[in-house]
């Protein structure tokens, strides 16, 4: 089993005729996840690499039953694509574009809180991917190996070095999740979390976070008192110097808050084994088996 | 995005927002005849004349004077203007006046804190009030927090009347006052929603004796995702002076780039590899001389752009390349590593560590250039080697 996204997974791409959309498209497809359909104003109607393209996301829904979706629209049209992907009641919504205005996430934010149906994993985010069934976003699928734990992270690359560290050691992966590191994302720490609590298929989970925000102690809290499985942890950022923003919209040491060694601490009160450096983060969750 | 003071106070005059008459200024003499012309208006000897920075902390740094007349103003101006001033904010090497607010003097009868700030816990715009007007509200928040009252904003209906009746009262402010405060807070929220800021913060504002309200002070800090809606604008308020040259170029480049102060320069994918891979530089001993962060979607153009800034600083005695490709090619990085390369020349160590997406294909690119370069097999190892290496 899986967290989020499986086999049975029928993907709309937003975006997929863009340069970017389509390159990854490709890459999804090739690596076996079921692209049911694009989504690109005016489009509708012509096809893609062998993918129907519609005009609108009800269409998409009404023709293809797609029940994720993943965004690859640019920053000023992103959070139109994601409300038109909640108005269509997608299930799964992966936003991947980088560099959405915060007030248009205030507002995002505020619209997938008044409903139940559609799950927002994103912005600024790689995506999801369950090894061998699955791949939605950029993320680079040869690394991965199906198995038994799970990694939640806010950065890309890190999950991919996690990720790439796990199957170095013979430990395949049930669920790679990138929430992204956004100052205000659809999903976080804790929702996933609860997730693979919940699945009897995850042993284990490595947790990727970065300075800014108190995403981390939350989920450490949270850890503390629910979650039954053993977490290796990583935070990003002991280095970066206060007040300056380090790549991620939401990477900032503001008043002395949201620092790497305040996270870490509470993590490892919370009885996550934190890795020394990123190099380590395969070997930390290896120890906890 | 920072912008000074005058200019955040231009634009809470556009929304309305009662703040002091005053005039910038770029020079000492722009100053005198700026205090000149504002005692004659005012019929006021008292003058305030203001280092325009982007840090805070200026009163206590000296840089900024109350004086009575046009030369006391004068003279306080020359003394400020020039002056490198050393802040809480600005760091050890502080930061040079290159211009001047020269403002009315008025009487304050108490001093008040409010702020509206992206609040990431509640996911709206939250405002925070306090009765410690000009206090360093970070200290007030830590020492008494509940001097500090918060509300937030649905975006679904925008501020309401009852939270700024919560607001007033918690400030104590007299009738007259509170109709003061909501008719600037309402404008303020306005402007803060619809000019995309991610802080607006005034300490102090001030209440008068006459019971008005005004922003004495005035911090603006825009979201740069959102610069696509305000291009032209955000372009005017720029001030270059304030922003490190290479962080505007590496920006103009689409690329993430900090300087920090060791000698081994760092260029990644990724934000989060970007910060690992200085703290894994500095756990190794080493000290990483800037964060470079090439992002997802680089160009061969912005790499070679990347690699040349960190091959013009002169503190540099080594480079990691560390790329853990999704997005971003392997490919790219080495094309864009070779021409620079190729251009300015390659005098200091250098180790590459490539994994992801057409792996291959850089590796094979960066055998084939003859460029003395050390490969290392993760990041750990590649910081290692490049630690020994730039200790020469």
């Amino acid at each position: 089993m899986s967290i989020l996204v499986n086999k049975d997974t029928r993907l709309v791409v937003q975006g997929m005729t863009g340069s970017v959309g389509k390159f990854h498209t490709e890459q999804m497809l090739a690596y076996g996840t079921k692209v049911v359909a694009g989504c690109t104003p005016g489009k509708g109607g012509t096809s893609l690499l062998d993918v129907p393209v519609y005009d609108t996301m009800r269409d998409v829904v009404k023709h293809t039953g797609a029940n994720a979706s993943v965004i690859f629209v640019p920053p000023p049209f992103a959070a139109d694509a994601i409300f038109e992907a909640i108005d269509a009641e997608v299930p799964l919504i992966v936003c991947i574009t980088e560099g959405i205005p915060v007030m248009d996430m205030i507002a995002v934010r505020r619209v997938l809180d008044a409903q139940d149906k559609s799950r927002l994993i994103g912005p600024n985010c790689p995506g999801v991917i369950t090894p061998d069934q699955c791949k939605i976003g950029i993320m680079p699928g040869h690394v991965h190996k199906a198995g038994r734990i799970g990694v939640v992270s806010k950065s890309g690359t890190l999950t991919y070095e996690a990720v790439g560290q796990l199957t170095a050691l013979g430990i395949g992966q049930s669920t790679a999740v990138g929430i992204g590191g956004d100052p205000i994302n659809g999903t976080d720490f804790i929702d996933v979390l609860q997730l693979f609590n919940d699945d009897p298929d995850t042993d284990g989970v490595i947790l990727i976070g970065e300075i800014g925000g108190n995403a981390e102690e939350q989920a450490a809290a949270w850890i503390k008192d629910n979650f039954k499985k053993p977490v290796a942890g990583f935070i990003a950022g002991r280095t970066a110097p206060p007040g300056k923003r380090m790549g991620h919209a939401g990477a900032i040491i503001s008043g002395g808050k949201g620092t790497a060694d305040a996270k870490i601490e509470a993590l490892e009160d919370a009885g996550v084994k934190v890795a020394p450096t990123p190099s380590d983060m395969g070997t930390t969750l290896q120890s906890l088996l | 995005m920072n912008i000074h003071e005058y200019q955040a106070k231009e634009l809470y005059r556009k929304y309305g927002i009662p703040v002091p008459n005053g005039i910038p200024c770029m020079s000492p003499e722009e100053a005198k005849s700026a205090a000149a012309q504002l005692i004659e208006e005012t019929g006021n000897e008292v003058v305030v004349v203001k280092a325009q920075i982007h840090a805070g902390g200026r009163g206590k740094a000296g840089g900024v004077k109350v004086v009575k007349g046009v030369d006391a103003a004068a003279e306080a101006a020359n003394e400020i203007f020039g002056k490198t001033l050393v802040t809480h904010q600005t760091g050890p090497e502080g930061k040079l006046v290159q211009r001047l607010l020269v403002e009315q003097g008025l009487a304050i009868k108490s001093e008040l804190y409010l702020a509206l700030v992206v609040d990431r816990e509640s996911r709206r715009i939250a405002i925070m009030a306090s009765t410690e007007g000009g206090m360093d509200i970070e200290e007030v928040a830590a020492s008494t927090p509940e001097k500090i009252q918060t509300v937030s904003i649905d975006p679904a209906v925008g501020l309401q009347g009852y939270q700024v009746r919560q607001l007033a009262f918690a400030l104590g402010l007299s009738k007259k006052e509170q109709r003061n405060f909501a008719g600037l807070l309402f404008k303020l929220a306005e402007l803060f929603e619809k000019e995309d800021c991610s802080i607006a913060e005034i300490n102090p504002l001030i209440l008068t004796d006459d019971e008005q309200v005004v922003a004495l002070d005035a911090k603006v800090n825009f979201d740069s995702n959102a610069e696509f809606r305000h291009a032209e604008l955000w372009g005017e308020l720029r001030d270059l002076s304030e922003e490190a040259p290479t962080e505007t170029e590496a920006k103009e480049a689409g690329l993430s780039f900090i300087q920090l102060d060791g000698n081994i320069g760092c260029l990644v994918n990724g934000a989060g590899l970007a910060m690992s891979t200085m703290d894994t530089i500095k756990y190794y001993g080493g000290e990483p001389a800037n964060f470079l962060d090439v992002g997802g979607g680089a160009s061969q153009e912005a790499v070679t752009k990347a690699f040349r800034i960190i091959l013009q600083s002169d503190a540099v005695q080594g480079i990691f390349v560390n790329i853990f490709g999704g997005i971003m090619r392997c490919d790219t990085i080495a094309n864009g590593v070779v021409a620079a390369t190729k251009e300015l020349g390659l005098k200091v160590p250098l180790v590459v560590r490539l994994e992801g997406t057409k792996v291959d294909e850089g590796r094979k690119i960066l055998n084939e250039s003859g460029l003395a370069i050390t490969s290392a097999a993760t990041m750990a190892e590649g910081a290692q080697k490049i630690v020994e290496l730039a200790k020469g």
